[in-house]
């Protein structure tokens, strides 16, 4: 039994959607190396389809595997749709991921939003699901909490 | 696929011979060291010569060295012992910030019980000066504890002058030889210091036993309450063949000292070598000069440390890391951040640590495999040297 599920690891060990592209549409960048976690995500949208997406990250292996399974479960996403995937439907998808492990997802949905803001704010555009959304927020919100040995 | 084994410094395999000494307590020579018939005079001679054994690679008396149930035991023992016989004369502990938590969270409890910790911090190679320990000294201070061989980076602490300092003082010193203990030379009396914490699954002996070296004359409360096992010290019936084993481990690595010391270094140096030269942006933690023989601890820069082990685990080779996320508290290393390790390069730090049964094939392997995984996750990484961090 490892530290992760199979699901996971496959992401882990095979990573989808890797990489940069040419031209991106939109690009979002989530966490810092000081944090432990960075994601970078680029998309390509088309009449408010995402086309395709590519990520880089830096982190453990739940960041890279909930990485590569939030780009393989936005790409052919309306922006609409994109915009509604949450933290927790990625780690179901994932098939769970370890307790201590959970912040690490934060970075994927976090980061799709900061694409899709950035696709919106170059291209006039508005959507429902970026009400509030401020790309820069702090991140308190995945602060590692303390659990005693 | 082949396995490399390269966290020596976590724990090491029971060697055969040591095994071997073992086997027998739990079966023929089952008897309780405490009965008075034969079967338990037996297993009281099993004991004795333990004692004489651990004692000997020390330079203790037998009567110095008490046996417990592990190394952390040791270390819990020592401070609350201390604290508690000398409370009424000061509420001062020294310790070092890189100590092991097993030091750490005990000095953590005595804090919220009336107790006041200096923790000291080292210079960037790592070690605590003896001006540090002096300047820190009050009149309220009644013990000094600081490491032998530190845990993570493999840095030796200049304990002989830190312990002249604290007797210049009138003030009990302990030290956590863990690590240090089979690693490097070790005479108690040279050394001067009055308690020091050891464990035998370091050292080729089995987990669940550690022991206690405590100097002649020196008295404190214990910890363990019920029979006189221990000579009245530490209550609990033995762990026999544990003890045993510790004896023959402790026997094994006094004789093969020097040969075990060259053995390490040789790989290790060999391990840094061929990363250092071969993976751009990698960089040592921790002086080369004092360190533990068999300590490698790497910084690989623009990647996680996690991610690095997770994908060597993949190729059959066992290593631990300072990130922050394979680890429970989710803390980056405490001992690289004392070191003034940047927290972004903590997260891409690696140990390796080598011993009796690493191979020159073994280092080959794990830098062929380390170059292919290293470059895979810089492929994946938003940082590199190019766009910094």
């Amino acid at each position: 039994m490892g530290l992760y599920n199979d699901t996971v690891m496959d992401h882990f060990m095979n990573p989808r959607n890797v990489g940069e592209m040419e031209n991106p549409d939109g690009v979002g960048t989530y966490g810092s190396p000081v944090c432990g976690d960075m994601m970078q995500i680029q998309i390509k949208v088309e009449d408010d389809v995402i086309k395709d997406a590519k990520f880089k990250t830096f982190g453990c292996g739940s960041a890279i595997a909930s990485s590569s399974m939030a780009t393989s479960m936005i790409i052919g996403m309306t922006i609409d749709e994109a915009l509604e995937i949450s933290n927790k439907q990625i780690i179901e998808e994932l098939g769970g991921l370890p307790a201590v492990k959970i912040h690490c997802s934060v970075l994927a949905d976090h980061a799709i939003k900061a694409a899709i803001y950035d696709y919106a704010q170059k291209n006039g555009k508005t959507y429902a699901g970026l009400e509030g959304f401020d790309p820069d927020a702090d991140e308190d919100e995945h602060e590692h909490e303390d659990i005693e040995e | 696929m082949r396995n490399v084994y390269m966290d020596y410094s976590a724990t090491t395999p029971v060697k055969e011979e040591v095994l071997k000494e073992m086997i027998p307590y739990f079966t023929e020579n089952f008897g309780n060291p405490s009965s008075l018939y034969t079967p338990g005079l037996t297993a009281k001679e099993g004991l004795d010569l333990a004692r004489e054994r651990v004692a000997g690679l020390i330079g203790a008396e037998p009567s110095e060295v008490y046996f417990t149930g592990c190394g952390s035991e040791a270390d819990n023992w020592a401070i609350m012992g201390i604290a508690d016989k000398f409370k009424d004369k000061g509420n001062h502990i020294i310790t070092s910030s890189i100590e092991h938590p097993a030091i750490l969270r005990t000095c953590e409890y005595l804090e919220k019980h009336g107790f006041q910790v200096t923790y000291l911090t080292p210079e960037k190679d790592g070690r605590i000066l003896p001006e540090t320990l002096e300047k820190a000294i009050t009149d309220k201070t009644i013990l000094v504890s600081v490491m032998l061989v530190n845990n993570e980076v493999g840095t030796i602490e200049p304990v002989k002058e830190l312990a002249e300092v604290a007797k210049a003082r009138g003030i009990l010193f302990h030290t956590d030889a863990v690590q240090a203990l089979g690693n490097v030379p070790i005479d108690v009396k040279e050394l001067g210091v009055d308690l020091m914490s050891m464990s035998a699954h370091k050292i080729y002996g089995p987990k669940g036993v550690g022991a206690l070296y405590i100097r002649k004359g020196l008295r404190f409360p214990n910890h363990i309450f019920g029979g006189g096992q221990e000579m009245g010290r530490r209550a609990g019936t033995e762990n026999m063949a544990g003890i045993v084993g510790f004896g023959k481990a402790a026997e094994l690595a006094k004789a093969g000292l020097s040969e075990h010391i060259a053995h390490s270094e040789n790989l290790r140096n060999r391990l840094i070598e061929k990363v250092t030269a071969e993976i751009p942006d990698t960089c040592v933690n921790g002086t080369m000069e004092h360190r533990h023989p068999g300590n490698a601890n790497i910084t690989f820069k623009y990647i996680e440390g996690e991610s690095i082990l997770l994908l060597l685990d993949a190729c059959g080779i066992s290593v631990s890391t300072g990130s922050a996320c394979s680890s429970k508290s989710l803390k980056p290393s405490h001992v690289l951040t004392a070191l003034g390790v940047p927290v972004e390069m903590i997260h891409g730090t690696v140990r390796f640590t080598v011993g009796d049964f690493t191979t020159e094939e073994d280092i080959d392997y794990v830098v062929d495999n380390l170059k292919k995984i290293v470059a895979r996750l810089r492929e994946l990484s938003p940082v590199s040297a190019e766009k910094g961090w």
